[in-house]
């Protein structure tokens, strides 16, 4: 093994949500900053599994970390948007009352998220929520109404943000467990299995490993326990059957299990929350599901288990204090990001801010860039332009006009242009262009895709993986 | 090479437009011909019109409609050579994307193709004859974690016969489809280890010669009642867990034992390839997730006709075929002004029926009428109404059951409603005939 050795002033451990959303505000300054993630891509450990909400803000307990960031992070998601071309839309949401005890419920999250400064909370009564949406179940008595909350597509919105990152400049090392921390009079090295890397400073934000990296470096105050949320996906034709995000009042753990209409329309219905010991346990259950559908049935009754597309799980990093655990550690240069649970997603880029204001206390130098870009290109997304737009793209680049996946209407162009943007899996192109996302789940799209992957790759078919590692898609015949 | 065209002559203005170049649009085409229709065209997303039918290698089609046995690519190029002796023309590598009716009843098929663009093709009447997908994964509950390895047999029979590639070495498949049966044959004669074929149901879903021919003939095992109850693996998928089930189709994990595998097949069923259909807001059968239609094949929309797998899903394409013919003739007669009176008499499924496609008829005319049975039964008797019965050996869910009618059987009929139902034949007195 070639063992290089480079010399940062920030290595951020993690590629998720928070890692990217970090190294892209550090990109502002003059810097050199690595991001160093264990699998194939950004995004592939409990980002991708997010359900996608960005919360108003009323939600988290009172006098929480979390529930600071989480108001700051929703502000800056339309500024965010724009100049990353995300996915993004505020549909708002519905805490609804199943039970009169509930009715009080709303009133006490009404005035906690007023208090936080969430802006234009309403009571609804029972007439109006179900004039609102009427195809709830019809005994739900009432609801919080919070017009700030949104939805985004969560691997979109960290693919962008490592695209801003590397656009100015960051630095990516991907396919990198960091398997041993060293520290020194000089900062921290951290050793991969193929190079060891230098640096000033080093950014904890391994998500459910975070105290395995934080117990590398010598830090064990704190350890994660991995909290799976299983979710299941269904049939876009379910679209428009509710508009705004649907929650229960809070419960012990969670938020509960909600009906999120996901950014692209098809509603997605999750998750549970099941503390688990195995830090890789991704499975879906039997119990899962029945749990889910049986609540979200009572939530709206027209939902049911025989739409499922697709259902998936990821893991929470739940803290043992319940809470972010941001700031540095006993050891110099060493800083937690760790504990990131929800509302990490909505607060990532707060969170982004208030760890750049840290590395500045601990006496990193900012120098903002002078040619700082601020905007990058989100992608094509040919199915959701009218016919003339439609018309031009194809004019431009006859690639548009060859359908590789049908289901979702992905074309050719954006199978390139994910890849132009750093797709290199199955599912790298799958969560960038959202070829295979759709009823048939890859039946139609993934030979097309192995094919466009393997040529652009200049690698044999046979090493196109679908995530990384040994996900191996297709073997060569014995002649 | 098969069905290569490009789109050198097309007109801009047809009689027939049909959607999809497999089986059942070749079929639609070649009966808009019949009818007189003039100016056909058929659009295929593909670079070479045959549809599924290319990846078919394997034998026994045609046995029905030539009388004897074709590879599919056999059975495409027969009826591609007539296609294009018929003087159709042939638009490949095109994708419909849509179709808009004027208020003269004049449609435009939007039709997105590398070299022409966007283009809003004018026809007097259209066939969908986009066939199905497979049901995957999620459709039915598999938990366990989500690794590479778990295909559709129809993907894998791609990877196989079309590209060159194996979807592994170590197969477990679960359904009893025909095309999860053609899969173990085929990758077992390229030398994977296909440990065993699971149907949830207490029988299989594919035609009793090719558990013979595939499994029986292979030594692969076919456990009924039996279903994957857990998927094991991170990266690649590494064991599944099979378990027997109980009544309610519930697994028994008590009873359950884990399989090495590195690639799990899915062969659980097909579906309608409904987008286009749902887009046009057609009303839609919910047991075939077909489009409704009448008895000239015409779906909800006026000039739009269906036949083939899009309208339900047949287990042999001869019969494919065979209701192509009939669609594309009404359709072709159609673009030509022949305007029918609207069906009277509703067909319903009665006992032991899951479905009945056409779902309306009408007097005066020969019917063909394509059903599904719920459950197997031996013997029994098929009835329509009070009508006519006839008597059957024997009916599994896995075979359509094709029941022709006599043009004058429904003229002495004067009700708005006939249900078919299939019963058990009691003491083998009922005759052969109706």
């Amino acid at each position: 093994m070639n063992h290089h050795s480079s010399r940062y002033d920030v290595a951020i451990v993690g590629g998720g949500v928070v890692g990217c959303a970090i190294a892209r505000e550090l990109s502002r300054f003059e810097l050199k900053t690595v991001v160093i993630e264990k699998e194939a891509e950004v995004g592939f450990g409990t980002t991708k599994s997010n359900s996608g909400i960005i919360h108003a803000g009323h939600q988290s307990p009172a006098g929480t970390l979390k529930g600071t960031l989480e108001v700051r992070g929703n502000r800056m998601y339309d500024r965010l948007c724009e100049e990353l071309g995300f996915g993004f839309s505020r549909i708002g949401e519905l805490v609804v009352a199943m039970v009169p005890e509930d009715l009080a419920v709303l009133d006490e999250l009404k005035k906690l998220g007023e208090s936080r400064g969430v802006p234009g909370l309403e009571i609804w009564d029972k007439a109006r929520l179900h004039r609102e949406e009427p195809n709830l179940a019809k005994n739900l008595l009432g609801a919080l109404y919070a017009p700030t909350a949104g939805v985004i597509n969560p691997y979109e919105f960290v693919f962008s943000l490592i695209e801003s990152a590397l656009a100015n400049g960051v630095t990516l090392e991907i396919d990198s467990p960091v398997e041993k921390i060293d520290t020194d009079n000089h900062g921290l090295t951290l050793h991969t299995p193929h190079k060891s890397i230098q640096s000033r400073f080093v950014l904890n934000c391994a998500g459910v490993f975070a105290d395995r990296i934080a117990q590398m470096a010598g830090v064990g105050d704190f350890s994660i326990r991995p909290r799976k949320g299983e979710e299941y996906m269904l049939d876009k034709r379910l679209k428009g059957l509710v508009r705004r995000l649907i929650f229960p009042v809070p419960q012990k753990t969670t938020k509960g299990t909600l009906i999120i209409p996901t950014f692209d329309g098809t509603i997605m219905v999750g998750p549970t929350a099941c503390d688990v010991d195995d830090r890789e346990d991704l499975a879906t259950t039997y119990e899962g599901s029945d749990e889910i559908f049986n609540f979200v049935r009572r939530l709206c009754p027209s939902i049911g288990e025989r739409d499922t597309i697709t259902e998936f799980a990821g893991l929470r990093a739940v803290s043992s204090t319940n809470d972010f655990i941001i700031g540095p550690t006993k050891i110099k240069g060493f800083i937690n990001v760790a504990g990131i649970q929800s509302p990490g997603l909505t607060a990532s880029p707060a969170i982004a801010e208030y760890v750049v204001e840290i590395l500045k206390k601990e006496g990193l130098s900012l120098i903002p860039k002078k040619n700082f870009l601020t905007h990058v290109k989100g992608p094509a997304r040919f199915a959701l332009q009218h016919l003339e737009a439609q018309k031009e793209l194809i004019q431009k680049d006859p690639r548009f006009a060859r359908v590789i996946c049908r289901c979702e209407l992905v074309t050719e162009a954006e199978i390139h242009e994910a890849i132009d943007h750093g797709a290199r899996t199955l599912d790298g192109i799958k969560f960038r262009s959202r070829a295979g996302m759709g009823r048939c789940q890859g039946g139609f799209c993934t030979s097309r895709c192995i094919d466009i992957l393997s040529k652009r790759l200049n690698c044999p078919p046979t090493a196109i993986t679908k995530r990384g590692g040994g996900s191996w898609v297709i073997k060569e015949m014995d002649s | 090479m098969l069905g290569k065209m490009e789109a050198t002559k097309w007109q801009g203005k047809y009689d027939v437009v049909v959607v999809g170049g497999g089986p059942a649009g070749m079929g639609a085409a070649l009966g808009a011909r019949d009818s007189g229709a003039e100016r056909i065209l058929v659009v295929d997303r593909e670079a070479e019109a045959g549809g599924i039918l290319l990846q078919c290698i394997h034998s026994g089609f045609g046995l029905h409609y030539f009388k004897e046995e074709l590879t599919g690519p056999e059975y495409a190029e027969r009826f591609l050579k007539r296609v294009l002796d018929s003087n159709v023309d042939v638009f490949s590598n095109a994708y419909v994307s849509g179709v808009a009716t004027d208020s003269s009843g004049i449609k435009q098929v939007r039709v997105m193709n590398e070299k022409m663009g966007v283009q809003a093709i004018e026809t007097r009447s259209v066939v969908l004859a986009m066939g199905c997908r497979e049901r995957t994964r999620g459709s039915i509950r598999i938990p366990g974690t989500r690794p590479s390895g778990i295909y559709t047999a129809g993907l894998a029979q791609k990877f196989v016969n079309m590209h060159g590639y194996l979807p592994g070495k170590r197969i477990v498949i679960l359904g009893s489809g025909d095309i999860g049966l053609i899969m173990a044959r085929r990758l077992a004669l390229e030398g994977c280890e296909v440990k065993g074929v699971f149907e949830i149901l207490p029988y299989s879903n594919g035609l009793t010669r090719n558990i013979v021919q595939c499994l029986d003939d292979f030594g692969i095992p076919l456990h009924l009642s039996t279903t994957v109850a857990r998927i094991h693996g991170r990266d690649r998928i590494e064991k599944v867990t099979v378990a027997p089930v109980g009544p309610g189709l519930q697994p028994d994990l008590s009873r359950s034992w884990d399989i090495d595998c590195d690639t799990l097949l899915l062969s659980i069923g097909l579906i309608p390839e409904n987008e286009l259909s749902q887009g046009l807001g057609l009303a839609l059968d919910p047991v075939t997730s077909g489009p409704v239609v009448s008895s000239t094949l015409e779906t909800s929309m006026p000039g739009l006709f269906a036949c083939g797998n899009v309208l339900h899903v047949h287990d042999l394409v001869d019969f494919v075929t065979q209701e192509a013919l009939l669609a594309g003739r009404f359709a072709g007669e159609w673009a030509q002004g022949v305007r029918r009176p609207r069906d009277n008499i509703k067909l319903t499924a009665g006992q032991n029926v899951r479905y009945c496609v056409p779902q309306t008829l009408a007097p005066g005319r020969e019917h063909t009428i394509y059903m599904r049975c719920k459950e197997p039964m031996k013997p029994c008797v098929l009835k329509v109404g009070d009508l006519m019965e006839k008597k059957l050996r024997f009916v599994v869910p896995a075979e359509m059951i094709t029941l022709k009618i006599k043009p004058d059987l429904l003229e002495r009929f004067r009700g708005d409603s006939l249900e078919i139902n299939i019963l058990p034949a009691v003491g083998g007195g009922s005759s052969e005939e109706e």
